[in-house]
């Protein structure tokens, strides 16, 4: 019984992980994309307005100098990532539309605020 | 006290509303306190693990580490729920049939559902991870005393299991017979959520770049950080500016989920038609 229902229960595992790998795995592509910095310090993020270009992908470095942990999030650009006291962590955001796109820190929300500006 | 209690209450709910589905699908089973207490402790031994290594795994792979983890994670957990729903939830029906049949009591019918308590530990952990990651922090890093900052994470948590034990006694009202059926919508739902955020992770962490753009944006409707956005967010795997890549992993779950159940269902039943005509 259970043998003839594993085949075709498998083909659709393989064609769903099939459809997934439309989505492009390109890791390739990742040197190419061009790099923004943010800092954490005493709860704040350095500097608070962050130029990116628009239109493309950006690799976001955020190296958190604090001893504590800090969550950077942001609805706007639909990210969150924690970044462990010391660490120095990558994020992929974009591409973006011109704009202004507001970001937060979710443990210290009340210093640590700040704007990315894509144009 | 009241940022921290917000703050903790907010990644105990997703994990919360989860393990209080779980429990409710799995009410008929004997043990299952047993091992669903399991799996929450795996979770937050687990979470432990995760936070204190939290220094080294960010540094991985150019800063990308805890994200590759979260895929990780994402991706078992994805897979404990999808063969749950396909595998399990419909021969389980099977075997309580038989065992009706049989006499015997359903609960003898059914085995333990390891891929459902492997999904509780892996959402405890994620979101547990993150808890701890930040009371520690904040404790550390707190120039007076600590007690109010204590007191709040831990009004947080106990908030998240209130709203945990209430998902399921609200389910658990609902009649065995139905319950069933329900619980495993819900549990479909859950599944698709985590495929969302398995995709986000992805296009976040680089791995995947297309269709990173949002779809929409219906921030301005439900807030994903309101409350009922949070609640839909872990229910439902709502999102206000959803990409691409999210919309496709969600629906691609929920068409393989109703696909295979349908595949293996009318399987099961074309050998029960077999079997009774042959015996």
């Amino acid at each position: 019984m259970t043998s003839t229902c594993k085949p075709s229960l498998s083909l659709l595992f393989a064609l769903a992980a099939a459809g997934f790998g439309l989505a492009g795995f390109t890791p390739s592509a990742l040197a190419a994309d061009p790099e923004a910095q943010l800092v954490i310090k005493n709860h704040r993020f350095e500097p608070t307005e962050l130029k990116v270009p628009a239109g493309q992908r950006v690799k976001l470095v955020v190296h958190n100098q604090d001893g504590t942990a800090e969550e950077f999030e942001s609805h706007a650009l639909n990210r969150e990532k924690v970044i462990p006291a010391g660490a120095k962590v990558a994020l992929f955001i974009g591409p973006l539309k011109a704009g202004r796109y507001e970001f937060f820190g979710e443990y210290h929300g009340d210093t640590a605020k700040g704007v990315i500006v894509a144009e | 006290m009241f940022a921290s209690a917000l703050i903790v209450f907010r990644e105990t709910l997703e994990a919360a509303l989860f393990v209080g589905i779980i429990a409710a699908a799995t009410k008929e089973l004997s043990g299952r306190t047993r091992w669903l207490g399991a799996g929450v402790a795996t979770g937050v031994l687990g979470a432990l693990a995760l936070a204190a290594l939290a220094g080294h795994i960010s540094a991985w792979a150019d800063g990308i580490g805890q994200d590759l983890v979260n895929v990780g994670i994402l991706s078992v957990a994805l897979v404990m729920l999808v063969w749950h729903c396909v595998w399990v939830s419909t021969h389980g029906r099977e075997m309580a049939a038989d065992a009706r049949r049989l006499g015997s009591s359903v609960r003898q019918g059914q085995r333990a559902p390891w891929a459902l308590f492997v999904a509780v530990a892996l959402a405890v952990l994620r979101e547990g991870a993150e808890t701890v990651l930040f009371v520690a922090g904040s404790v550390s890093g707190s120039a007076g005393p600590t007690s109010g900052l204590l007191l709040g994470g831990a009004l947080g948590l106990a908030g998240g299991v209130v709203v945990g034990v209430f998902t399921y006694a609200g389910l658990s009202r609902i009649p065995t017979q139905r319950l069933f059926a329900a619980t495993n919508v819900l549990i479909a739902l859950l599944a698709a959520a985590i495929a969302s955020q398995l995709a986000k992770a992805l296009t976040q962490s680089g791995l995947v770049e297309r269709w990173s753009t949002p779809l929409w944006d219906s921030s301005a409707l439900l807030s994903g950080d309101s409350a009922l956005g949070a609640v839909l967010h872990a229910l439902l795997g709502y999102d206000a500016r959803p990409s691409g890549v999210q919309l496709m992993f969600y629906v691609a779950v929920l068409a393989l989920i109703f696909a295979g159940t349908r595949l293996v269902t009318r399987q099961l039943s074309a050998a029960r038609v077999y079997r009774s005509s042959s015996s």
